[in-house]
């Protein structure tokens, strides 16, 4: 049972990454319909804003420090981060420690901008082109944007730890009754877990409770009707983008103490959420988040050894073969929609 | 001749002629100049150039006839490499049992997997294939080890059988006593040149797969892969089911792959996992689609064009632009070459990129189109008679 309990922990966290990716996914297929291969690359964008925010804080002067001498006995040289002498030593170190959490707020105006860029720039030539066009021209332009980002940061990953008072994990065990340390889970994991709870609750009523959100969906159902009622939808789907550029940006932001971010984890995370949203169902938000989820889980449950050695390397294939069972059986995924890319 | 008619049988002679003349047109400047290191003209260069060139012209009559997007043909040149180191392992080290069996694995493997595949078309397909290669190659990292060796990758071992390698036996990769690496080099003046047996070898085969290749394309096969591609609807009301059709084409796509990736191996007797992975995938795709996808040069062209750069241009380092920008003043050459560092030399992947993009965006005939365009501007009158069997006919998929 707590096994069992652990590995769905374990799952969530991978689930939750793979569900925000998948929503902003959705979101630019549901509304514009386009096949984004450059979302990956948004996800590493945001990863990436969280090094930079950090980086950017912990900018320093050097400065000769009399009392102290090196191991060769001249007069040592101490960094000072501009943050520490501007707000006091207290205030400044901690404002470097939570610089992941502040990177959302960085992060986000930048994914929008982005995403209006991109969308404006490039997607928008491409609506009346063939899928197949819009495949590669973003493909190129990911392979564009991680060329990019290694030559700006190398090729290394590069750790990006969370604030200190998040360092260690939580004793899930003691809590329910079972043995001490048999279910210990992360807190960052956790603070993920909810932090994508937050965002995907936030996009949904987004959505569902404002004006705003009600002539997307209904543009998303029938654009050309919206357009006709008077309605400039096309903006309104280009600021979608920007939206579903930032969910994707912020996922990254948040994901980067849990994986050191380095310039290839974009399609990595590509080909998976690709699978997520075809699962879930291309153009369903609820399937691309459920769908997330629940591949996040399964993914974690094969890694059992106790399933691994019945079934020998089914961890490194579930995601694919629950894809392929799916595409095969409900072509419309868990919970696609009618008419929507079918023959 | 062979079944073409007049004109292609001129493509076909000019194809041939380029090809074997290849060790020369690649190395047109002296070894001692300046540019000697654009000379692209040495074996294992020229040996890349063929075998992808075959594995482009293969996802082409897939991709480039039917339209259907393959993500995952990387799968079966990873499979076509694994079949013939085995062969090597247990007769000898001949090639052709090899590349027979690779041919032979991977279109079963072509079978198998776009039998299923093709069960659905568009975006769908796309994704199928792709978990499909992935599957394969997570697999052949992981639990298939015994078969393909793991991370190390698969090589030939002292201790194998090697049933008909004999007592003195060629302990290099031949063909039938004609070693792989054997070279002949030709000092001409200051050039020099370099004939590869290799390099022939593959030639001459990439020359024959090109000759198929081109007479699918003119066969009413080919005729019934293209209506696929113009309106599959239309040809599923008319009664007839075209999946047959585009498995067939799956399938001997899958075998070219299959081929290039034994000759891969036969050139270097070698395979890994990493073959198989989608970036893998998503080179030939780039090949084809940066040489014109759908006309009968334009992968191969695509083809030579990223091995030439993946090869050459990854070599322009600093030193080689300050070499060029000398006789400008220091703080102007600094400037120029702070400008050109990141497209250069490791990152030659960006300048790919962006080459692919503006490719995508404003020549979705790729090079071929390029060409045409060119020889348009110099003709001043549109030749339509000419372009339309090689242009790409602009047409959506059906599945759109």
């Amino acid at each position: 049972m707590d096994v069992i309990l652990l590995q769905i922990l374990n799952g969530l966290d991978k689930g939750s990454a793979y569900a925000l990716i998948a929503l902003g996914l959705t979101l630019i297929f549901g509304t514009l319909g386009v096949v984004n291969f450059a979302h990956g690359a948004l996800f590493m964008i945001g990863a990436f804003c969280s090094v930079t925010l950090q980086r950017l804080l912990s900018f320093s002067y050097k400065t000769i420090d009399p009392t102290k001498v090196d191991f060769l006995g001249n007069p040592a040289t101490v960094k000072t981060p501009y943050v520490v002498s501007w707000f006091g030593e207290n205030a400044g170190a901690s404002i470097i420690d939570w610089s992941v959490p502040l990177a959302i707020l960085f992060s986000i105006p930048i994914m929008i901008a982005f995403g209006f860029i991109m969308e404006r720039g490039l997607i928008k030539h491409f609506y009346k082109r063939p899928h197949a066009d819009q495949i590669l021209v973003t493909f190129g332009l990911a392979i564009v944007l991680q060329e990019i980002i290694k030559a700006l940061y190398g090729a290394n990953p590069i750790p990006t730890p969370a604030p200190d008072i998040f360092f260690g994990s939580y004793d899930f065990g003691a809590l329910l009754g079972f043995a001490e340390n048999t279910i210990s889970y992360p807190y960052w994991r956790m603070v993920y877990f909810l932090f994508s709870l937050v965002v995907i609750g936030a996009v949904f009523s987004f959505l569902q409770f404002t004006t705003f959100g009600m002539v997307v969906r209904a543009g998303m159902a029938d654009r050309e009707t919206v357009g006709l009622l008077g309605i400039d939808i096309d903006k309104r789907f280009t600021f979608m983008f920007g939206l579903a550029a930032a969910v994707t940006g912020i996922a990254g932001v948040m994901y980067a103490p849990i994986n050191s971010p380095n310039y290839h984890m974009g399609m990595d995370f590509l080909v998976l959420s690709f699978v997520v949203v075809v699962v879930g169902g291309m153009g369903s938000l609820p399937g691309a988040v459920l769908a997330g989820f629940l591949l996040g889980v399964l993914e974690s449950f094969a890694s059992m050894n106790a399933i691994k050695n019945i079934i020998p390397g089914i961890d490194q294939i579930i995601i694919y073969l629950v894809a392929i069972l799916i595409l095969l059986t409900r072509p419309r995924g868990l919970m696609g929609r009618k008419g929507v890319m079918e023959e | 001749m062979l079944g073409l008619n007049q004109r292609d049988t001129k493509f076909l002679l000019i194809v041939v002629a380029l090809t074997l003349f290849t060790p020369i047109l690649l190395q047109p400047f002296p070894s001692d100049s300046g540019l000697a290191q654009f000379n692209a003209g040495y074996p294992d260069l020229m040996q890349r150039f063929a075998i992808f060139g075959i594995f482009a012209i293969g996802f082409n009559i897939l991709f480039g006839l039917t339209g259907y997007l393959s993500f995952g043909h990387a799968a079966f040149l990873g499979v076509g490499s694994y079949s013939t180191v085995w062969m090597f392992k247990l007769l000898n080290y001949n090639v052709l049992p090899g590349l027979v069996l690779a041919i032979i694995v991977s279109g079963l493997f072509a079978l198998l997997i776009g039998f299923v595949s093709l069960r659905r078309s568009g975006i769908y397909f796309s994704i199928l294939t792709l978990a499909f290669a992935q599957m394969s190659f997570n697999l052949a990292y992981s639990v298939l080890t015994p078969i393909t060796n793991g991370e190390t990758g698969l090589q030939v071992y002292n201790d194998d059988p090697q049933i008909l390698l004999g007592e003195n036996g060629i302990t290099t990769t031949h063909f039938f006593g004609f070693k792989m690496n054997a070279s002949w080099i030709a000092d001409v003046g200051p050039w020099q040149f370099t004939f590869n047996f290799g390099y022939y070898f593959s030639a001459v085969i990439a020359i024959l797969a090109f000759y198929l290749s081109l007479r699918i394309f003119r066969s009413p096969f080919g005729l019934m892969l293209r209506a696929v591609k113009s309106n599959q609807q239309r040809m599923n009301y008319t009664g007839l089911s075209s999946r047959p059709y585009t498995l067939a084409a799956f399938v001997i796509s899958g075998m070219y792959a299959g081929l290039a990736g034994g000759l891969l191996a036969s050139m270097d007797p070698l395979a890994g996992a990493e073959r198989m992975q989608w970036t893998a995938s998503g080179e030939v795709v780039l090949m084809t689609i940066l040489g014109g996808a759908g006309t009968l040069m334009g992968p191969v062209l695509g083809a030579g064009f990223i091995k030439y750069f993946e090869n050459i241009f990854s070599k322009i380092n600093d030193q080689v632009l300050h070499g060029w920008f000398a006789f400008l003043p220091d703080g102007l050459e600094n400037a120029i070459i702070w400008v050109l560092h990141p497209f250069v030399g490791k990152g030659w992947h960006l300048t790919l990129g962006i080459l692919f993009m503006l490719v995508v965006v404003f020549l979705p005939g790729g090079l071929v189109e390029l060409g045409q365009r060119i020889r348009n501007l110099f003709r001043r009158k549109p030749d339509s008679e000419d372009d339309s069997n090689h242009k790409p006919q602009h047409a959506p998929h059906a599945a759109e």
